[in-house]
């Protein structure tokens, strides 16, 4: 179209002002109404042209032509500043329409860092990773990270700015709290409370400090519901100051787990699983467990001994005892005199090589004891580090937030701002959070959902997600990361940072240079260049907090605390954990991580009431029957689920379900336990009545059985034994596999397989969502799984094994095990999988008429089926966390594990681009990218000298189901067992 | 013209005949297969009044609307089957196959003794097989076109059904042809069209019949045209006489085959209790077992209401009892020698299904097996029993009980528990699982009542030559 000059431009803005509601035009001509667009049109479009003069066709005319545009900008998937939608006339350094480009961050969890590195296709992100710089990654991730993809396009996140319900703009908000903080500014704050997580981001101390000495009466508070009152009333008891406690797995010969899941949860969990594992391959390590319900640390223990919560305080006493402390003599575990005779012996035997491991639910007692047993037997300095606190000074903790809504009953709050936190769904019970909260004359949140929180608050400022942010944050160990956003905030969604600088009456301030100025002058010079370098890395050099040596404030023994003794055997204990899952309630809305099979339970969309197999016997409920547990007049109902190895008069009860107000995934999803919550025993009820009601609820399990029924399919060898029995048969099984009617197929070039070391393996299900980001696996929803149509591609099996009191717990991985006589190949009948020639067992999506032979003759049954069209996403935000490279599945198509087959097409192209083979460890699975312990190893098994190929020629390589003729790709190394001899002898005596 | 055909017969017939005149004679306790008292004209009359009455009989009507009620359930499943996809039934991982199969299996097998009575007791002048021959291969097309619908449906994406079929693409491609889901394909449409062939061939003579006898012009225009000029005439009997029997010939291998290749369908697979060796002669026994327990189930009903009691005798009920007894004896075995090698394998899979299914969650239902298929059957060694049609009729309906049941043994009962205990499940059938099979038996009722009314349900024909008439003719001639 001919370009004119003579458009009136100050005329065509009066035009556009007079419009609302979205305006779309194509030109300036076409805006102007134009001779020359008249003429175009009519040209271009005969038809329509008389539609352009007739009012009422012209406006149908636009709308059609409206529509098509909007439909073309929905088809491409690139979320991009609005203002800058141009060709790039210069290309940006590294972009390759098509590739992949990877940016370092951290995700923060309770204020504790995990190093990232996100996946970004043309600014979209789909993937994360860990970050291998990073001390608490080293390239693991946990499944909360995982699935932090899909919480970033989740459409129930908040999107607007609330007052009272309405939508308002920033400036209104800011301007109210301008008003606000000025009247705060005459009171020195008194009447302002800020509450928040726990904070260790340097920036936002730095501001909330700067605030507070501008406003010396207000108070910031730090909580979170998964309380860590009790370590750091500990370290404050035995240090007379708040120390963070580190753990060196890589040092520790023996290691005592009391009450502890240091494997999978809490603060360093994926580095401690990392250096445990890696002395574990070795045989090097022996762990004990006591823990009152199954974890997966349990589950990897040597010995693991169920008992009760407050038992495990007495047997910490009783081993202290053994050790030489002078302690209280421990009441109710004669039972166990050997254990723990035999515990201590091994503990004092290794010295300063062995290490007591607390969990943060465990008393104060407890945990007081284990600092002074770590002391006692010298493993400070050597398995035991501490250091500073890595969050932020302060009030904090369940008994600050005890004080706020004391303080908000009182009347003594005026402005309260609740930043990224949901007290009104998990403070507990007694603090009356949301009635207290009523009497604050301004209340503010910020946060991802519009939640029980926002619903309570006049104001609600949508947060941005972490993917969305410029910030900070600290490691176990302290190290910083600086938090990088991936993409503009998709909701306008507002950082801590920005409403911190509001309410410091700081104006548009953006988070970006808040964090910058922050670091400013902290980064060496030229600022720039290390700038770009801690961005870059995604660790800020030499921010690890340095070790400290602790001075003891009062000899360990007899001053301890002493905890109320239980009233007697008739009474039932509870205790709360968080979700292995949903956390504490704040991924309540993710679909990947509520449709998680739970470790040892392997439910889905529900908490339910744990209960061991004797407790159940007795008062006579199966799996699913609603049980109603009352606190004196408390009372919390949920469904039973028999864990064989929970502790006995034991109910666990999870954090984190039953949310009411968290979108349209939550809902209905599980049981909120927070009713039997106190604030003064956020962790342990210990006496609780627990009734059986008429009532029963449908749980969805993965997996209903848990017997390996004499099956020879997780293989355990013991450290310093020859070959046993399962050795034996692994032989046997090894001479059968040869034994084929066809000559055997040679593979050339490359030969692809996997080795998956079940010593390793924990059972943390990082792998299982990892997979389900890379590989777009739909969620199916609760009715699904419940009648057996997970999609999964590889998931962690667990059997139990001997007693059912306290069984051995197993975990396996299985993915598909790509054999090389593929059951599933042969009776498909029309090629739709089919073998390459580098031994992949193919899935051609396209090509398959579902007829689901192949998922009935795989013995392993790893093959998914698409039985709805389960990929229709609710919104088409969640389209965008889709991974470009893999297709995404129809409804009547079979599906399973590829070995990520996207990943290996592209390091083939890279080699082949620069002229050489694909080397060793070139290839990563996403299974294998993200495990902590570094269990699954996948490669080339034509090399003799790749990692893979080393793995299969071990002799604790087994094929799972060898003797069915289908030499599996996949194999395992049988788990390692160290039990202690002593033990060992005294429970065959038994 | 019709009339001409004794001449024809008896030169052909002078065996059977004899045959059935010594059979007769040797068993003289046994009924006859023609109550005494018809002739040529009176046995047309008496099978072709059933068609060309203008008066409908109102059991016909009321049976019809509710076999026709089924029918549209039946659509009405497969419209949301189409629109929602396979997961509204209840099947899942582990249990992948289950209703769709285990239906496709039990028509397929019913479908089975139509073939067997129509060609293999042809070919062993077996002449009591002519009272029956034409319904049950009427049953037999039915039962298939019931089979049919389940392979093609029961698939994710039935709309590309056909890539099962070796036909020229631009995709270059074939079927794998190692699956025994392909030789299933060439198995079933070999059988339906072999099947369709024979028994319209069977049925011209007699649809000559109906052109001549047929009191309305529609009905002469139509069976006009279906008879396709027959006029009776020597060469035409002589030609017709010779397909059949080639097409009978045909047929018998076919009954041993399908069925076969049906079991391939699990003997090929490895799961236990699918992988043995024992299932293709079990199977075929089994299919022959239902197939006659449903012929039963058809003709006692069929000869009262239509008062054919003179033409299928009770000579005839007693011989399918026979026959049921004799292949109910196979599955038997069959049942037997699954569990000893279940045992004698040393296999701990074999074992443990063997073990499930006595004891399992779907115990109930194995137990029942055997109680429907192996221990009431065993009241047809006695001919008191094999006298009463009520007797017949209560064990034919237990028979066919039993065999779905075995099919669902064989089929959900295998499946929900194999190698990895980790990834066993429970199969239950949901709302449209019960519509397509009960949809489908409405089909099967409807095309019933429809032949019933339209076409002779006995052939005449053979029937004539059945007649001490016939031998008198050949005296005449």
């Amino acid at each position: 179209m001919p370009n004119d000059d003579n458009i009136d431009i100050a005329a065509l803005r009066r035009k556009l002002t007079g419009h609302s509601g979205p305006a779309y035009w194509r030109s300036l001509d076409e805006l102007a109404d134009t001779e020359q667009f008249q003429s175009f049109v009519r040209s271009e479009f005969p038809a329509k042209a008389e539609q352009l003069l007739d009012p009422v066709g012209r406006r149908h005319f636009l709308k059609l032509m409206g529509a098509s545009l909007a439909l073309a900008g929905a088809s491409a998937c690139t979320r991009q500043p609005e203002e800058k939608i141009f060709p790039y006339t210069e290309s940006p350094e590294h972009i390759v329409p098509g590739k992949p480009l990877h940016f370092a961050t951290a995700m923060p969890l309770a204020g504790v860092a995990s190093g990232l590195l996100v996946e970004s296709h043309m600014g979209r992100p789909t993937k994360v990773e860990g970050n291998r710089e990073h001390p608490a990654s080293l390239g693991a991730t946990d499944v909360f990270a995982q699935a932090s993809i899909l919480g970033l396009y989740d459409p129930d996140r908040s999107q607007t700015i609330r007052n009272a319900g309405n939508i308002r703009p920033w400036p209104a908000f800011a301007s109210v709290v301008a008003a606000a903080m000025g009247v705060q500014r005459e009171r020195r704050g008194a009447g302002l409370r800020v509450v928040t997580g726990t904070v260790t981001s340097p920036t936002l101390v730095g501001q909330m400090e700067a605030l507070l000495s501008d406003l010396p009466e207000a108070q910031w508070i730090q909580y979170e519901a998964v309380a860590r009152d009790a370590v750091r009333a500990a370290s404050r008891f035995a240090f007379g100051r708040d120390l963070e406690t580190r753990y060196r797995l890589d040092r520790a010969d023996t290691i005592l787990a009391l009450d502890s899941d240091f494997l999978t949860s809490g603060r360093g969990s994926l580095r401690y699983a990392r250096d445990f594992a890696r002395r574990r391959r070795q045989g090097e390590n022996r762990l004990y467990a006591v823990e009152p319900s199954p974890s997966n640390t349990g589950a990897s223990a040597d010995h693991r001994l169920p008992l009760s919560a407050t038992l495990v305080e007495e047997l910490a006493l009783a081993i202290a005892a053994q050790l030489g402390l002078a302690v209280r003599a421990a009441i109710g575990v004669e039972d166990h005199r050997t254990w723990i005779a035999a515990v201590a012996r091994d503990l004092q035997s290794k010295g300063k090589r062995s290490l007591v491991v607390v969990g943060e639910w465990q008393s104060v007692t407890t945990q007081i004891l284990v600092h002074a047993m770590n002391a006692h037997l010298g493993t400070v300095g050597h398995t035991v580090e501490y250091s500073e606190p890595v969050e932020a000074n302060g009030p904090s903790g369940l008994v600050a937030l005890r004080e706020l809504s004391e303080a908000m009953e009182a009347g003594e709050v005026e402005t309260l701002v609740v930043a990224g936190a949901n007290p009104v769904y998990d403070a507990p019970l007694d603090l009356r959070f949301a009635e207290r909260m009523q009497r604050v004359g301004l209340r503010i949140h910020l946060g991802l959902y519009d939640d029980e929180s926002a619903e309570q608050c006049h104001w609600h400022v949508p947060e941005a997600h972490f993917l969305e942010s410029w910030s900070d944050v600290r490691a176990y160990d302290g190290t910083v990361s600086i938090i990088q956003p991936m993409l503009a905030p998709l909701y306008g969604g507002k950082t801590v940072h920005e409403l911190v600088a509001v309410l410091a009456g700081a104006k548009k301030a953006t988070s970006y240079d808040i964090v910058r100025s922050h670091w400013r002058d902290r980064l060496a010079d030229p600022f720039e260049a290390s700038w770009r370098k801690a961005v870059h890395d995604g660790v800020v050099a030499d921010t690890a907090l340095p070790t400290v040596q602790p001075n003891w404030m009062a000899p360990p023994g007899t001053q301890l605390p002493i905890r109320v003794t239980p009233t007697g055997r008739d009474d039932w204990q509870v205790v709360f954990r968080p979700d292995p899952s949903v956390y504490d309630g704040r991924f309540a809305n993710n679909g990947w991580l509520q449709e998680l099979p739970r470790p040892v339970t392997r439910l889905t969309w529900d908490n339910a009431a744990w209960i061991s197999p004797a407790s159940a016997e007795r008062l006579g409920v199966g799996n699913g029957d609603v049980i109603e547990i009352a606190d004196g007049d408390r009372q919390v109902k949920a469904p039973a689920w028999i864990v064989p190895g929970q502790a006995g008069d034991t109910i666990t009860l999870h954090l984190g379900n039953g949310r009411r107000r968290a979108g349209y995934v939550a809902s209905g999803a599980g049981f909120d336990v927070g009713p039997l919550r106190l604030s003064t025993q956020p962790w342990t009820i210990e006496a609780a009545a627990v009734r059986k009601t008429d009532a029963t609820y449908p749980l969805a399990c993965t997996q209903d059985h848990f017997s390996m029924e004499g099956r020879d399919l997780v293989r355990v060898e013991t450290v310093g034994a020859e070959a046993d029995s399962h050795g034996a048969a692994h032989h046997s099984a090894t001479q059968h596999e040869d034994l084929s009617m066809y000559p055997p197929v040679p593979y050339e070039g490359y030969a692809w397989g996997m080795s998956i070391d079940l010593s390793s393996c924990t059972g943390c299900n990082a792998c299982v969502v990892s997979c389900q980001s890379e590989n777009n696996i739909p969620v199916v929803g609760k009715d699904q799984v419940a009648i057996g149509r997970e999609m999964h591609w590889i998931r962690i099996d667990r059997y139990f094994g001997g007693d059912l009191d306290a069984p051995e717990i197993f975990q396996q991985p299985v993915p598909c095990m790509h054999c090389e006589q593929a059951p599933c190949e042969v009776v498909c009948p029309v090629n739709a999988t089919v073998h390459s020639d580098e031994g992949l067992n193919d899935m051609v999506y396209n090509r398959c008429v579902g007829t689901r032979y192949c998922s009935n003759n795989c013995p392993y049954k790893v093959r998914r089926f698409n039985f709805f069209l389960y990929t229709e996403p609710r919104a088409d935000i969640v389209k965008m966390a889709a991974n470009p490279d893999v297709t995404v599945r129809s409804r009547g198509v079979m599906e399973k594990c590829t070995y990520c087959v996207q990943r290996i097409s592209q390091t083939r192209i890279t080699a082949k681009k620069e002229g050489r083979a694909i080397r060793d460890g070139e290839v990563v699975t996403a299974c294998q990218a993200v495990c902590p312990t570094e269990a699954i190893v996948f490669g080339d098994i034509n090399d003799p000298n790749s990692n893979v190929s080393r793995q299969k020629a071990s002799p604790r390589n087994y094929a799972l189901l060898a003797e069915l003729g289908t030499k599996p790709r996949t194999t395992y190394l049988s788990g390692i067992r160290n039990p202690n001899p002593e033990l060992e002898a005294a429970e065959k005596h038994a | 013209m019709a009339d001409k055909k004794p001449t024809k017969g008896s030169k052909q017939k002078g065996a059977p005949v004899s045959a059935g005149a010594g059979s007769r004679s040797l068993s003289s306790h046994l009924p006859p297969v023609v109550e005494p008292g018809y002739t040529m004209a009176t046995v047309a009359d008496k099978i072709s009044e059933v068609v060309l009455t203008q008066n409908t009989p109102r059991g016909w009507y009321i049976g019809l609307a509710f076999s026709f009620a089924l029918t549209m359930l039946l659509l009405v499943s497969i419209t949301w089957l189409l629109v929602r996809g396979v997961g509204i039934w209840g099947i899942n991982v582990p249990v992948a196959w289950a209703f769709a199969i285990i239906n496709f299996v039990w028509w397929i097998g019913i479908g089975h003794a139509g073939t067997l009575i129509s060609a293999i007791l042809l070919l062993l002048r077996q002449d009591w097989r002519t009272s029956i021959n034409r319904f049950a291969e009427a049953m037999t097309l039915f039962a298939v076109a019931c089979a049919g619908l389940y392979p093609l449906l029961h698939m994710g994406r039935p709309w590309l059904a056909y890539w099962l079929f070796p036909y020229p693409n631009t995709m270059g491609m074939w079927p794998q042809f190692r699956s025994p889901l392909v030789w299933d394909v060439f198995a079933v449409t070999t059988y339906l069209l072999v099947s369709l062939m024979f028994w319209y061939i069977g049925l011209i003579p007699d649809l000559a019949t109906l052109r001549d006898r047929s009191p309305s012009r529609t009905g002469r225009i139509v069976y006009g045209l279906l008879a396709m000029g027959w006029r009776g005439s020597a060469r035409h009997w002589h030609r017709y006489e010779m397909t059949y029997l080639l097409l009978a010939g045909l047929s018998t291998p076919l009954v041993v085959s399908v069925h076969t290749i049906v079991s391939f369908d699990f003997a090929v697979a490895q799961v236990p209790g699918w992988h043995a060796t024992v299932f293709p002669p079990y199977f075929v026994a089994g299919a022959v077992y239902a197939g006659f327990a449903m012929v039963v189930i058809l003709a006692i009903p069929l000869r009262r209401f239509y008062g054919l009691q003179d033409f299928v005798t009770m000579r005839h009920l007693d011989h399918m009892a026979r026959i049921m007894l004799a292949t109910g004896l196979f599955v038997a075995y069959g049942y037997m020698i699954e569990t000893f090698m279940a045992w004698y394998s040393g296999s701990v899979y074999e074992s443990s299904l063997m073990n499930n299914r006595f004891t399992g969650p779907y115990a109930i239902l194995y137990w029942s097996l055997l109680l429907f298929n192996v221990l009431i059957p065993q009241g047809l060694w006695f001919a008191r029993v094999r006298s009463s049609t009520t007797a017949l009729f209560m064990i034919a309906i237990s028979v066919s009980i039993g065999m779905w049941l075995e099919r669902f043994i064989i089929v959900v009962v295998s499946l929900h528990r194999d190698f990895l205990p980790s990834s066993w499940g429970m199969y239950y059938p949901t709302f449209w699982d019960w519509s397509m099979y009960l949809g489908s038996i409405g089909l099967f009722f409807s095309l019933l009542f429809l032949f019933l009314r339209f076409l002779p349900m006995i052939s005449i024909f053979e029937m004539r030559t059945l007649l001490p008439e016939s031998e008198v003719k050949e005296d005449l001639g």
